[in-house]
């Protein structure tokens, strides 16, 4: 267990240092940033004088060093195109993006599971077949499609939701949240849904293919001899052995969640982080780049890491192939 | 029995997937569909009833119209117009050329790589072996779109204001570094399988040089799975670089996909005209759709087991 743990962190850090040096790469070669910070027309003196504050002369290493130091604190440096430290700017667009995701997540393990056990427990039914091509549709099309299609339903056609911005938030300290008011949450329907539909989908159809196998198992043809009620041996016996190959993909799919909503926010003129980072892209603001680059890096490293650690603990086959090997 | 295709070693000519369009009618559909889509993008420069983006031919007498059959349509504008005037057919045929032709070139690039790399990966074995999956391992758990963005925005940085030409490989690029590791590993667990196998390690001991004995002896056995990866990816390639395009980052604005019409539209739906986003929308769909049902039934030919 122990070397398992450590194998695997090392090899999470090691992703991270990478992922770091590439965006140090960016900060110290794309772009002088000397001449970002002082203009063309400064003199060669002043120049000089910078480099040697900023410790552009010293070695690429220490420099290197300097900047991992500096960004494990949260320290990105200022954002070339407000003027801004990028800390600042991530801290106020993330409550948005959180919460997105967060109501987006629920959505689809809220749904997605019940929708799998049901579309396995009464397969060839009409409604269930149409729930399928659905799901089918929902894992294809690509998410600013169904973003703009609920759009042009929901807002345009019928008037219900509004389709872009937050609507009203209250600030609780550093944090901003729509959750507290009738119009933030009218706004945050449709990019959740938007959202939530691939997982949703996905987990749905991932949820009724195990269920399938498991309700084949010799375990389960017993529990039902039993005289066992149908909804205990659906949800009780069945459903938590269908979850075991379930919730790796489900974990990784709820932290493709956070680069997904770059699309949802940018359909929806959410004020979130990837709203953030696309104009960065647009305006090749680096450290806002490099800094968003970071911190999705960190979400999916530790994720994976978790998902490992789950898949371990929940399969015993996995633990003792791996003590054999 | 012996096929000319299974003696050229190309075994995976047999499977033969238009044996199997015609016994589906689905599948069927999908291919005439397919090539009428075909016909249609790559036939636009002398198909289109208008040069789209040629902007002394535009008239903005003719903005904003609703598609023919709606009331105040015009019959010379099919599928209506939009904002400069331009007839939404043209720009669709045109736009759908240039989602093809990225989609295609990302796709032939990564699967030059993949196949390479994946064949000197089960060759060289070792350290090499284990590198070369270390970063296929990284890279498949992030989500190919969140690759595509990242690469796609160091391209620009590294390359602001590039010109047109070297604008695409910069997108086509940052696709094919998305994509690649997907080949490499299906190339690298059939090539590992197969050199295991008795007829290739003969053919080794005879003195057989590596590169001969992938060519003849490897690659063919690998290039069904390998091709049908690849057809399924060409619609992947297309919404993502759809995807990218409508975020504002990816195909020049001079040369637009149909991810840059249904942005363009996207501005527009909000009053009504619905028609400007709604048919690339469309096309997009459909394009993707019968690429994914073509490639799944292809699949699905080659696997003996479902047969």
């Amino acid at each position: 267990m122990i070397s398992f743990l450590l194998r695997r962190l090392a090899q999470a850090l090691g992703v991270m240092l990478v992922v770091g040096f590439v965006a140090f790469s960016l900060f110290r070669y794309v772009g002088d940033p000397v001449n970002n910070l002082l203009g063309q027309d400064a003199t060669p003196v002043e120049r000089a004088r910078l480099r040697s504050d900023l410790g552009l002369d010293r070695p690429a290493a220490w420099q290197f060093a300097r900047f991992v130091g500096r960004a494990v604190q949260g320290d990105f440096g200022f954002s070339l195109r407000q003027g801004r430290p990028v800390a600042t700017l991530m801290a106020e667009r993330l409550p948005a993006t959180v919460e997105l995701s967060l109501v987006a997540a629920l959505l689809a393990l809220g749904l997605g599971i019940p929708l799998g056990v049901r579309s396995a427990m009464h397969q060839g039914r009409p409604g269930v077949r149409w729930g399928l091509l659905l799901s089918l549709a929902g894992v294809s099309l690509p998410t600013f499609l169904v973003g703009i299609a609920l759009i042009e339903v929901f807002a345009v056609r019928l008037h219900w939701l509004p389709s872009f911005g937050r609507g009203a938030t209250v600030s609780l300290g550093p944090w901003t949240t729509g959750l507290l008011t009738a119009d933030g949450w009218r706004h945050l329907v449709l990019p959740a849904l938007t959202l939530a539909v691939y997982p949703l989908a996905l987990i749905m159809r991932l949820v009724r293919a195990d269920m399938l196998e498991v309700l084949r198992s010799e375990h389960l043809r017993f529990a039902r001899a039993r005289g066992l009620p149908e909804h205990v041996l659906h949800y009780r016996h069945a459903l938590r052995n269908t979850l075991v190959p379930v919730i790796p993909v489900v974990g990784l799919q709820l932290g493709g969640l956070i680069a997904f909503s770059i699309i949802t926010e940018t359909v929806f003129a959410w004020p979130g982080m990837g709203n953030l980072f696309i104009q960065a892209v647009q305006f090749a603001d680096v450290p806002v780049m490099a800094a968003y680059l970071c911190l999705i890096a960190a979400v999916f490293v530790s994720l994976n890491l978790v998902v490992d650690l789950l898949e371990w603990r929940l399969d015993p086959r996995l633990r003792r192939a791996k003590v054999s090997a | 029995m012996k096929t000319p295709a299974r003696r050229r070693g190309l075994a995976w000519l047999d499977s033969d997937p238009w044996l199997d369009v015609r016994r589906s009618p689905l599948l069927a559909l999908s291919a005439l569909v397919l090539g009428v889509i075909l016909v249609a993008a790559f036939g636009a420069p002398w198909l289109a009833p208008q040069a789209p983006f040629d902007l002394s031919a535009l008239s903005l007498a003719d903005s904003h119209l609703p598609p023919a059959w709606a009331a105040d349509g015009k019959p010379a504008f099919l599928l209506g117009t939009d904002d400069l005037g331009r007839d939404l057919l043209s720009a669709l045929m045109h736009g759908t050329r240039t989602s093809l032709l990225v989609g295609l070139s990302s796709v032939a690039l990564s699967l030059l790589i993949g196949v390479t790399v994946g064949l000197v990966a089960a060759q060289a074995g070792g350290w090499v072996d284990a590198l070369l999956m270390r970063v296929c391992d990284v890279m498949l758990s992030f989500p190919p779109i969140l690759l595509a963005l990242f690469f796609d925005g160091l391209g620009r940085l590294l390359l602001p204001q590039a010109p047109e030409l070297l604008a695409f490989a910069v997108l086509v690029l940052a696709l094919t570094l998305t994509d690649w590791v997907r080949y490499a590993r299906t190339v690298r667990a059939m090539a590992r399988v197969e050199l295991g196998k008795g007829h290739v390690q003969a053919a080794r001991l005879l003195g057989l040089r590596p590169g001969r004995l992938m060519r003849r002896h490897v690659l063919p056995q690998a290039m069904g799975p390998v091709l049908v990866l690849a057809t399924l990816q060409v619609a992947q390639a297309i919404t993502t670089e759809a995807t990218l395009s409508f975020l504002g980052i990816g195909v020049p604005p001079t040369s637009p996909s149909l991810g840059s019409l249904i942005r363009h539209g996207y501005d527009f739906l909000n009053a009504g005209e619905w028609w400007i986003t709604f048919f690339p929308a469309a096309a997009l769909v459909l394009l993707s759709l019968c690429i994914n049902l073509l490639g799944d039934g292809w699949r699905e030919a080659l696997n003996p087991r479902l047969r």
